[in-house]
């Protein structure tokens, strides 16, 4: 944190400003003491040399008054700032411990009282009470405290929830202990920005009181009543507001950057990443595909703005009526590579290619949207977060047929109803009227295939469609995918971390391996465990299958795949490799039609070499 | 500090079991809104509670205070016979409540008329304001926050985020009072645009709603943007970009309803706090409202009108609390669950 706090130039910009009220505070009573208490007969002067802020009524200078007043303003900032934490996480923490119930009316009462406008409470404080020092600070500083205690609870409930202090918990730790040992020393940080903030908070309040009146009564002043007196004569004379204004203003900046300042430090996911964008050569070798391939990627790249390439010249095509299977670990590319297909990126990312093209589709130009919208079908991963929850499902499942297929809304919810029924989706008149959260996990896939055949697209590419579900329901949604393509002749890019997956239902598999294609096999060969490449026969053999001896362990790979910034210069998989020689680690191997597949991979030819060695 | 005080998430509804097969979809609305008039009247109760102690916190003879420190032995008793000071604390709740039941809300002390018709006249004031000031921040900060996030998004255009950062946060701290004192300066006496004071034409609100709501686009805008581009890398946003839409129905269709649903739970706080903003504003631009109402019977130690205007206030408060719900629970039904029982 101290790191972070370092590069913060605005934290420290903040700091210095406060330090400096804080000298301000305690060195101005002493040296503008006389001045600001001096009655002279030079009412009601403008700003000039010698009075900066010019005089008040009774002809004392409002730039001494202004300074003198910064101790006061800023005690009684600090004692409302320490009122408000000490008696807001007191009363948050209290009603932590206190047990379920009275945890739930407590934190109804906060509710309440966290809507309710301070200054408005204030004013009742001051109605009871009477003006004066006292009264502001003990009006803002329990104004302020249901803000801590929200927080407290707020923090406590997240924390409370972590597996740290279950674990506590389970060992029969007593709820106050684990709120000192366990509970605060994690919300120290949060509650740090809180104070920064209250402090600001207080500071507004605190002047707001006086400048209405009812705060700081003379003869004592701060910021605010010095404020308020300046207004009286605003008409003859702005200086005396115009230049306490300023100072609350400054103040109120450098509380505000600090509080901002500790919050980024505090939350790291806060600060932005930096981005630029470095040129990459366009890709300009002939290309070298089928004809007839519905589907074709030609040296496929997917670049970030600093150059990587997450993504590293790819090149596959998919036949018309095909299902062809993307399979890698994650973080390989093989849902880049496919969100490139789909011209759906992320912003900051960006795909080259030679050729990039779906049917007559050039995806490297600026194809119509219309087009784009209808002839590729995506279904996602994540069928819970793929769906807005805001709307309902009808209007989201008819939406691209009826923006871009001419289709008015009555036979767009038919087509959706039909389709949805050949997704089995139970009661589909009744899910078009249905939130997204209201229909179970398997249901929203089901509901998600339906859309994206809704277009009767002549691509459907699925990422990872089953990951997030259960294995039952996994064989369901595979097995609707497959009858989609027997069906209407849809042809499939599956994209699956499971090589179980893509043998299922896929004709062709290509597998990928930090971004780049080490392999592309038939699927009957993936069945039949018959792979050349080591990373597939390693994928292979980590995957379970019936036949796999229940009392050996697994095989696992060793390592990890390299970052795509510090992929080597030969194959990225060599330093996992059992095989791997000197030549693997210097050269990067290409891929090579090898039978009935293509393999990128050196192995292959040393198996020749050596045999013409022993020949 | 908006994101530290939310209100906590509510809980994602279970999920449906997969033998769910409901017969009718049933609306949460009827249990939502009878939860929370169940917590108006709770709120209603604690005003009522917390008002009726204002004159009975006074320190020391609440009859000596209420009348003044110059007040003569027989004014003092004349006031705490006239107030019912004399009579026991239950007696004088029970007067009170009922009163307040019957629309009575007692008489002023300075002016002898009754404060309901002190607040009947002065309520229409604070309304127009503190109600023209919540459309226009919303109005202004919401397309602005989400414009700035869509411009920003993915690292673009550094400089407009650099300076939309600092301006709403330079802006964004200088209180109602400081600013209000600077738009007098500038836009009535120096350039004698607008009136400095008063509610007798239309563009005497101008300066007003400037103040008091300045402060809270900035904060609100900067919320907005924040949302903005966490919603904007949410799936179900590629799941619309893949439908290729115009980019208004992306943004407004998609984006909008999820980014005000986590604008308005935060920035709630923020709308209510412009109800006590306006009563700063008001007493600067000498707005004939609740505000000036409030601070004038304060000075005057007028205890019926102290009590009246802070009820109101607070019921007013409570009103908008629960608007922004309602609005909260159209965006997105997910919100109705588990906050049926929130004031």
């Amino acid at each position: 944190m101290m790191q972070q706090l370092r590069r913060s130039p605005a934290l420290m910009l903040g700091l210095a400003g406060l330090a400096l009220f804080v000298v301000l505070g305690i060195i101005a009573p002493y040296i503008w003491g006389d001045r600001a208490e001096t009655l002279t007969d030079q009412t009601h002067l403008a700003a000039s040399a010698e009075h900066w802020f010019g005089t008040d009524a009774l002809g004392r200078d409002i730039f001494a008054r202004t300074m003198v007043a910064t101790r006061l303003t800023l005690l009684m900032c600090l004692a409302t700032t320490a009122i408000a934490a000490v008696g807001g996480i007191g009363f948050g923490a209290a009603i932590w411990v206190a047990g379920p119930r009275v945890r739930a009316l407590g934190q109804r009462v906060i509710d309440v009282l966290i809507s309710y406008p301070s200054v408005i409470f204030a004013l009742v404080m001051v109605a009871v009470l009477g003006p004066g020092v006292g009264t502001s600070i003990v009006a803002i500083g329990l104004a302020t405290c249901p803000a801590f205690a929200r927080l407290t609870t707020n923090l406590a409930a997240s924390i409370a929830g972590r597996d740290f202090v279950s674990t506590a918990r389970l060992l029969g730790v007593s709820p106050a202990r684990l709120l000192r040992r366990h509970i605060l020393p994690n919300i120290a940080e949060p509650l740090l920005v809180l104070l920064s903030v209250a402090f600001t908070i207080s500071l507004k309040a605190l002047s707001g009181l006086s400048f209405l009146g009812v705060g700081v009564q003379a003869p004592d002043y701060d910021w605010g009543s010095v404020l308020n007196k300046g207004l009286e004569g605003i008409y003859l004379n702005p200086w005396p507001a115009l230049g306490p204004s300023l100072v609350i203003i400054l103040a109120g900046l450098a509380g505000g950057l600090i509080g901002d300042g500790l919050a980024a430090a505090v939350n790291p996911a806060a600060g932005r990443r930096r981005g630029y964008r470095a040129k990459v050569e366009a890709v300009t070798a002939v290309p070298s595909y089928d004809e007839d391939a519905l589907a074709v990627a030609d040296r496929l790249s997917v670049v970030l703005p600093d150059g990587t390439r997450l993504v590293d010249e790819v090149s596959f095509a998919i036949k018309p009526g095909e299902v062809l299977g993307l399979v890698g670990e994650s973080g390989s590319g093989k849902s880049l590579t496919a969100m490139a297909l789909a011209k759906l990126l992320p912003d900051d990312l960006r795909a080259v290619a030679g050729t990039l093209k779906v049917g007559d589709l050039d995806l490297n130009g600026k194809p119509p949207a219309s087009r784009l919208a209808t002839e590729i079908g995506i279904v996602y991963q994540d069928p819970s977060a793929s769906f807005n929850p805001t709307l309902k499902l009808g209007g989201q499942l008819t939406e691209a047929l009826r923006t871009h297929g001419r289709t008015s809304k009555k036979a767009a919810a038919r087509q959706a109803v039909d389709q949805l029924a050949a997704a089995r989706v139970t009661l589909p008149e009744q899910r078009l009227k249905q939130y997204p959260h209201e229909l179970s996990g398997g249901m929203r896939q089901r509901a998600m295939i339906a859309s994206a055949l809704l277009t009767s697209p002549k691509l459907l590419i699925a990422d990872e469609p089953t990951t997030a579900l259960d294995v039952t329901v996994q064989a369901e949604v595979l097995g609707l995918l497959r009858e989609a393509n027997e069906r209407d002749g849809t042809a499939i890019l599956l994209i699956s971390h499971d090589v179980g997956v893509i043998s299922a239902i896929c004709d062709r598999v290509v597998v990928m391996y930090a971004g780049r294609i080490v392999e592309t096999l038939p699927i009957e060969r993936l069945r039949a465990g018959d792979a050349d490449h080591p990373y597939t026969q390693a994928l292979l053999a980590a995957t379970p299958t019936l036949h796999s001896p229940v009392d050996e362990p697994l095989s696992s790979i060793p390592g990890r795949p390299p970052h795509p910034a510090s992929r080597p210069a030969g194959c990225a998989f060599a330093p996992r490799c059992p095989l791997a020689r000197q030549q693997c680690h210097d050269e990067l191997p290409l891929l090579a039609v090898h039978g009935t597949g293509a393999t990128a991979c050196h192995a292959l030819t040393w198996d020749k070499q050596d045999e013409e060695v022993v020949a | 500090m908006e994101t530290l005080i939310a209100s906590p998430k509510a809980p994602e509804p279970p999920e449906p079991s997969k033998a769910f097969t409901p017969k009718t979809v049933r609306s949460p609305w009827p249990r939502f809104l009878l939860g929370r008039l169940a917590g108006l009247a709770g709120v209603l109760v604690m005003l009522i509670v917390g008002t009726f102690l204002i004159v009975q916190l006074i320190p020391g003879d609440p009859a000596q205070v209420m009348a003044g420190p110059d007040a003569s032995q027989a004014q003092v008793e004349r006031i705490r016979q006239e107030q019912g000071l004399d009579q026991p604390l239950f007696t004088q709740f029970t007067d009170y409540a009922g009163g307040l039941l019957e629309g009575d809300l007692g008489t002023s002390f300075s002016s002898g008329l009754p404060v309901s018709e002190i607040i009947a006249n002065r309520l229409p004031f604070t309304a127009q304001i503190a109600l023209l000031a919540v459309v226009i921040a919303l109005a202004v900060s919401v397309p602005l926050g989400m414009a700035v996030a869509v411009a920003c998004r993915g690292g673009r255009r550094k400089a407009l985020d650099t300076a939309f950062t600092s301006v709403t946060a330079v802006l964004g701290s200088i209180p109602e009072f400081v600013l209000a004192t600077l738009l007098i300066m500038f836009f009535a006496i120096k350039l004698n645009m607008f009136p400095p004071s008063g509610a007798a034409t239309l563009d005497s609100m101008v300066l007003p709603i400037l103040a008091l709501t300045i402060a809270p686009i900035c904060t609100l805008a900067r919320v907005v943007r924040r949302e903005t581009a966490a919603v904007l890398s949410m799936d179900y946003m590629r799941t619309a970009k893949g439908r290729r839409l115009k980019a208004l129905r992306l943004y407004a269709r998609h984006a909008l309803p999820n980014l005000m649903t986590s604008t308005l739970t935060l920035g709630g706080l923020v709308l209510t706090g412009l109800l006590g903003g306006a009563v700063i504003v008001e007493f600067v631009f000498a707005w004939p409202g609740l505000g000036t109402g409030v601070l004038d019977a304060l000075v005057k130690r007028d205890y019926p009108v102290i009590q009246g205007v802070v009820l109101l206030l607070g019921v007013l408060a409570t009103l908008l609390n629960l608007l922004v719900d309602v609005v909260l629970g159209l965006l997105d039904p997910r919100s109705l669950h588990g906050k049926a029982g929130d004031a």
